[in-house]
Parts: structure tokens; C-alpha cells; sequence
């Protein structure tokens, strides 16, 4: 199908959901998001308490689909003129949101309708990723989160582990293969194979995952991920896969069934994962939390964070726009930032907001949540480690987790499945480039 | 054949209008939008349109992985069509007997077909999960061997082949058995009387006589597996592991909506639609004359 063909059918679903209540006179605003079931519902709270405190705007909250669908639904509606506000786009979706020049930044948004927010308040890794070079903060944080490790308690017991989370690689090693032994089916595991073992492991050792510190001083066009770092983390998945500790899942999350149905030892995937497995384990088995392992012999970073942020984009009227910051406005109050954190399990994303969180004893009932606000705190801001930013992101990703499998499975050397990911991604990233030379 | 009149000239066209109009906004339009994007390199949000000519045709007929993935679309939908129309009519000669029940198993047999690709994907998956699958774990009593799909490409690939025949299978026994229905009873009694076991009657009677079915069902198998088995392969491998199971058309959709470089995938999409016009015409060109109607 091509673009025109996507925009009309497009086109026809904004007129057919997007018709305006004739009884409000309010003036209405589309968010098109891409939270489901549960996180799904939440949106639609904030979207119908901040309708209900004010008269004025109408918060029109509408699932889109999944990330990339929804992103795609906003390119569309961009191209056939037709007016849609605000756009959650996932963290890889950001620099291409960015060249775009479709969208309103949000800093500009907020001066132009003079409404003051302390962008200063955020956590830095999350102001770090969505803001320009010159600090100015393009999108609106929504939800983050940062991969971090779970361990199955009963199946450390009945391997003779002691109830602690590995701390090191070389740990992960040695307990999965304990593991093993014991008879648990899935030593190891991980999701989100490229963001996880890959992307982060990069920045959480202060190594750099692509050229022009990882797209932020301009945009890269050459991935570093074939170095020795990278190379040594993968020679360890692949012995990993071939001595049985490592059990491959899948790409993207789905080897969270794993983990959701029992059978990992130890796993990493999002911190946002634990309101999932807390809900699926109840009742049936005990787990625990800790911070992303390390590999020894290589300098701290910080692990980076992945979820999504809100875009504005243009081609609205100004009456829409001034509405669009009041919903701003509404949503960065930290008493709002404290509820979304505490219900949906994603990092606080203010300062201000961690300590009302640790105030009112949330941490206290919830420890698991507060794993990965201590891993960031005690991680080192470096230029490897505030974020990558690269054009056309999820082939990228997919290049490179198409690799990882031949590496899992023995068809390729790490070093030359590595090689093969950075060859690939290199042309996708070129013609991204090119694009905006 | 009698011809039919209509008595007002502009009445057969107005009869065919909705057709027509529907094949250009649903093919023409957008089969020409592709082929004048795949000259450009197009920006996501449309902001940036730089023409380059033959630039992603290079870059496509410059990747050997686009070789893989051409191989792997041949291979995969020849697989499927043969193994599909092969147990579609075993099975259909077997329904067309007289047996007791017949309408109850007909009705089984069919079944299949009204059921999605990527709801079959999915039901698939749940069979062969690597971890919660059942056939993994009745394998396992039988032999050591992983069959892990989401690191072997024999096994994905083969997971597929399966899914996409036993989807398509309902559609195919359908066509078979009122192709069987259509051959006169006179004839195969007569071989009969001439001394001919089942089998021989199969092959020197039936079987012509069903070519034109067969005919027909290869060309749209070959096509259904071309392009239908996108939400079968979306659902259970994603194109993977590696780029085992990325036969064109996912390729191109993933490159054009999951990674947004547009023209790129139009490219892919221009070169899809020759390989099935050639396809298609080498079917009609040099099968349709050994077809008996």
C-alpha cells in the first residue's frame, strides 16, 4: 500500500471518530496514544480528570494501535491535513520526530502560551534523551522506564542459590548454569534483545553504541557496536545460547511469556514489566528485583531509558494549542506525576515526584518500583550514556536483533554477526542522513 | 454460448462502473503512486521528496539478503501451493467416496479456511511454542532435538509451510471435490470394466480431468502465498530468526511501516508486483496448454 492510499483510509477514520461534539463548546484536543488494557485506562483517567477540572478543553484520549502504528496514524493524518494535536511516539520514533519538522516543540508551546514549568526538575537522563542540543526540551515526557533484572526466588532456592540477585555478568553466568543443573528450563533470559543486552549494556558501561556521541551533535550514520565491548558481551549470549544457561525468547517482548509464566531464573527486561509479572506470579511464585548486571573490566555509565514522550504537532489552531498546554500544565504538577508513576509502575520523572513518592511510603509497598529509580541515581550521566538518537531507529534495532539471532543460534561468530548488524544499519542510517543533508 | 443483449448501450458500463472504480482507487492509483515513489527517497511526515531515480533499486539489487529473501518467497510458495494442492486432493478423493457421515466430514474439512491468517498464526504458535507448545513437549519424549523456531530457520520456516497449507486447505478441498462431483461417473466405470485399479484411474482419468481445478488453484495458491501469508508470518515469526522466514512482501512492509523509508519499500513493492505479473503470465503462457477443459 502506499502513503496516499494509507492517508485516505486514514483521513476517513479521523473523520469518522474525530467529529467534534456538537453539545460542548469546548474546544477539542486529540492524543493518540498507544497504551493498552490496563496502562490503556489510566490515560483515559487523566484525560477525563483533567476534562472534568476545567470547562474549557476537551482531552479526546484515542488508542491507536501499537508504537509504530500509532506513529504511523499521525504521519498519516500529518499528510492528509488533518488536524491532530498530540502524538505518543516511542523513544526510538524520537529523532525521526525530530527532522521532521512537523511538530510544535514543546518548550516553545509552553513560552508562547506563557506557561511556566521547571524543566529543570526532571530527572536528567529523561531531559537528557527528548531535549535539543541546546537544552531545550522538544516533547513532553509521558512514560519512561529503564530495563532492569528479575530473579525467580523458589528457583534460586532449589538450585542452592542464596536469595540475591547477580550482580555481575560473570554472576548471571555462573548462577544461570547452577540453574540449570537444577533443572530450572529458562536460566536466563531477556526482552527487548536489542535495547536490553545490547543498547543499554553500551551505555550502562560507557561505551558508545554510534558516531556524533550517539546522534546528539548531529545525525550518525556509523554504529560502534562490533568494538570489543560489544563483541565480548555477545561471545558470552552466544555461549550462553549454545551451553543451555541462555534461552532465547523472541524479539521485541516476547520473552516475557517466558518470565510471566514461570520458568526463568533470572531475566531482564523494562522496570515497567513489574505490575505484568506482580499480577501473573500471585500466588504461584516469588521473585525479587535488582539493578542490570555488569561486566567487569569496563568503566560505569547509566542505563538509558526507553517508553515514550508527547508530541505536539503542528497544522492545529492557536485556541487548540493554548489547550494543549493547559493539559501540559495539568499532567507536570507533581501531585499528577506522583499518581501516573504510582499506578502505572514507570520512573518518577521529576525530581520532585521521587521524593513525594518516597514521602508517602510508596517505595515502602512497592520496593520492586524503586529498583530502578536507585540504578539510574548511582549511574554516571556520560555522552554514552544520556540516550541514543538515530533516523529510521526500528530498522536499526531490527538489523541488528536479525543478528543477534544468528549469533544465538551458531550461524554467525559474534564478531561477525556484529559486523554484519553494523553494515546494514550503516546504509539504513546513510539514507536517513541523506534525507536531511 | 448465448450472447446477452442489453437493449440500452450505457447499461453494461454503468453494470461494471463500481468494478472498475473500485480496481482504480484500490490498485491502479496506488500501484502508480508506488511506482513514482520508488524513484524518490521520501521522508516520513512528506516534508523532504529528493528524487534518485534508480537509487533504491540499486541499493535493493545491491543487498544480497534481498537475493535470500527472493529465493526464500520461490521456494516457500512453491512449497506451500504443491503441499497444499497435494492433501488437498488425497483428501478430497477420499471425501468424494461413499461413506457414511460424508456431509459431517466435509464440513470439518472446511473449516479452516474461515479462520484468519494471523488468528491460524496464532494457533499455530500455541502448538508449536517452543516452551509451552505441545508438540515440542511430545517431541521431547521422542528426541533430544530443540526444535526452537525463534533460533532455527528450518523449523520456522517449516512451522509456516504448515500453518499456510492447513489455512488454505479448506479452499482447495472445496475446488477438488466439485471438480471430483464434475467428472461423469460413465467414464471411470468404463476404465473399470477395462480392468483399471484405483490408482491407475486416478492418474489417467481423474487427474486430467481435474486439470483445469488444478490449474486454477495453483495460480492462486502461488499468490495467497505471495502476499496472504503476511499476517501469518506478522504473527508467529516476524520474518525471522535471522531473515529466515522474510519472504518479500514482509520485507517490504517492514521496511516501509515499521522502519518508515518509504520509497524504499515502494521499490520493493514495484519489484514484487513484476515478479507476480511474470509469474502469472509464465503460469497462463506455457501450464494453460497442457490444460484439459
Amino acid at each position: 500500500m502506499t502513503r496516499s492510499a494509507l492517508s485516505v483510509l486514514v483521513a476517513a477514520a479521523v473523520v469518522l471518530t474525530g467529529v467534534p461534539s456538537t453539545s460542548r463548546a469546548a474546544t477539542e484536543i486529540q492524543f493518540w496514544h498507544a497504551m493498552t488494557a490496563v496502562l490503556g485506562e489510566r490515560v483515559n483517567d487523566i484525560a477525563n480528570k483533567f476534562n472534568a477540572s476545567q470547562s474549557e478543553y476537551v482531552v479526546k484520549a484515542v488508542h491507536k494501535g501499537s508504537y509504530p502504528e500509532t506513529l504511523n496514524a499521525a504521519i498519516a493524518a500529518y499528510r492528509a491535513k488533518q488536524p491532530l494535536h498530540i502524538v505518543q511516539v516511542f523513544e526510538v520514533g524520537t529523532q525521526t520526530m525530530l527532522s521532521s519538522g512537523a511538530v510544535y516543540p514543546v518548550y516553545q508551546l509552553m513560552k508562547d502560551h506563557g506557561v511556566a514549568i521547571d524543566w529543570n526538575d526532571l530527572i536528567s537522563p529523561v531531559k537528557g534523551y527528548y531535549s535539543s542540543t541546546g537544552g531545550n526540551l522538544y516533547s513532553m515526557p509521558f512514560n519512561s522506564s529503564t530495563p532492569i533484572l528479575y530473579y525467580h526466588k523458589d528457583h534460586f532456592k532449589k538450585a542452592g542459590l542464596p536469595d540475591k540477585p547477580p550482580a555481575t555478568w560473570d554472576a548471571v553466568e555462573s548462577m544461570a548454569r547452577k540453574l540449570k543443573t537444577a533443572g530450572v528450563k529458562c536460566p536466563f533470559s531477556s526482552a527487548w534483545p536489542s535495547w536490553v543486552l545490547v543498547e543499554n549494556m553500551h551505555a550502562y558501561h560507557d561505551q558508545p553504541f554510534a558516531d556524533n556521541r550517539n546522534g546528539f551533535d548531529g545525525l550518525a550514520t556509523t554504529l560502534k557496536i562490533n568494538g570489543p565491548f560489544g563483541v565480548k558481551m555477545m561471545e558470552r549470549l552466544a555461549r550462553g545460547a549454545k551451553d543451555g544457561w541462555f534461552t532465547y525468547g523472541g524479539r521485541l517482548n516476547k520473552a516475557e511469556a517466558l518470565m510471566t509464566a514461570g520458568e526463568c531464573g533470572i531475566f531482564t527486561t523494562s522496570s515497567a514489566y513489574i505490575g505484568n509479572l506482580a499480577r501473573a506470579s500471585e500466588g504461584k511464585f516469588a521473585w525479587g528485583t535488582g539493578p542490570l548486571p555488569r561486566l567487569a573490566g569496563f568503566p560505569q555509565g547509566n542505563s538509558i531509558i526507553g517508553g515514550a514522550t508527547l508530541w505536539v504537532m503542528r497544522g492545529g489552531k492557536p485556541e487548540e494549542y493554548k489547550g494543549v498546554a493547559q493539559f501540559f500544565k495539568y499532567l507536570a504538577s507533581t501531585e499528577n506525576q506522583a499518581w501516573w508513576a504510582g499506578v502505572t509502575g514507570y520512573l518518577p520523572l521529576t525530581n520532585s515526584t521521587a521524593k513525594a513518592l518516597e514521602a508517602s511510603g510508596h517505595y515502602v509497598k512497592n520496593p520492586h518500583q524503586k529498583t530502578a529509580v536507585v540504578q539510574m541515581n548511582a549511574g554516571k550521566t556520560t555522552p554514552n550514556s544520556q540516550g541514543i538518537r538515530l533516523g529510521n531507529f526500528n530498522s536499526v534495532r531490527d538489523a541488528i536483533e536479525e543478528q543477534m539471532e544468528n549469533i544465538f543460534s551458531g550461524n554467525k561468530t559474534a564478531k561477525q554477526g556484529l559486523d554484519d548488524a553494523v553494515a546494514k544499519s550503516n546504509d539504513i542510517l546513510k539514507e536517513f542522513a541523506a534525507l536531511y543533508r | 454460448m448465448s450472447r446477452a443483449v442489453f437493449r440500452n448501450p450505457w447499461l453494461p458500463y454503468a453494470l461494471v462502473a463500481p468494478q472498475i472504480a473500485i480496481t482504480i482507487v484500490f490498485f491502479f492509483w496506488p500501484a502508480f503512486d508506488s511506482l513514482r515513489l520508488s524513484l524518490y527517497r521520501a521522508s516520513p511526515f512528506g516534508d523532504r521528496l529528493i528524487f534518485i531515480g534508480g537509487g533504491n533499486f540499486t541499493r535493493l539489487l545491491g543487498d544480497p539478503a534481498y537475493f535470500r529473501s527472493v529465493a526464500t518467497s520461490l521456494g516457500f510458495s512453491l512449497v506451500v501451493t504443491v503441499a497444499g494442492l497435494a492433501v488437498a486432493l488425497l483428501l478430497a478423493s477420499l471425501a468424494n467416496a461413499r461413506i457414511r457421515g460424508l456431509a459431517v466430514y466435509r464440513t470439518l474439512l472446511l473449516w479452516p479456511y474461515g479462520i484468519a491468517p494471523a488468528v491460524a498464526g496464532v494457533i499455530w504458535l500455541f502448538v508449536f511454542h517452543p516452551s509451552f507448545g505441545v508438540l515440542p513437549y511430545l517431541l521431547s519424549f521422542v528426541t533430544d532435538y530443540q526444535f526452537n523456531w525463534f533460533l532455527k530457520g528450518w523449523v520456522a520456516l517449516t512451522l509456516i509451510v504448515i500453518a499456510a497449507v492447513w489455512k488454505q486447505f479448506g479452499y482447495n478441498l472445496a475446488f477438488y471435490l466439485a471438480g471430483l462431483q464434475a467428472i461423469p461417473g460413465s467414464v471411470l466405470e468404463a476404465a473399470s470394466v477395462d480392468g483399471a485399479g484405483p490408482v491407475r484411474r486416478f492418474f489417467a482419468i481423474t487427474f486430467p480431468l481435474l486439470s483445469p481445478v488444478t490449474f486454477f488453484l495453483f495460480t492462486l495458491n502461488m499468490t495467497f502465498a505471495f502476499f496472504e501469508t503476511f499476517g501469518l508470518i506478522h504473527a508467529v515469526t516476524q520474518g525471522g530468526p535471522g531473515d529466515a522466514t522474510s519472504i518479500l512482501v514482509y520485507r517490504a512492509w517492514k521496511d516501509g511501516f515499521d522502519g518508515l523509508q518509504l520509497g524504499y519499500s515502494a521499490a520493493q513493492s514495484v519489484i514484487l508486483m513484476l515478479l507476480v505479473i511474470a509469474l502469472t503470465a509464465v503460469q497462463f503462457r506455457y501450464a494453460e496448454k497442457k490444460v484439459t477443459y
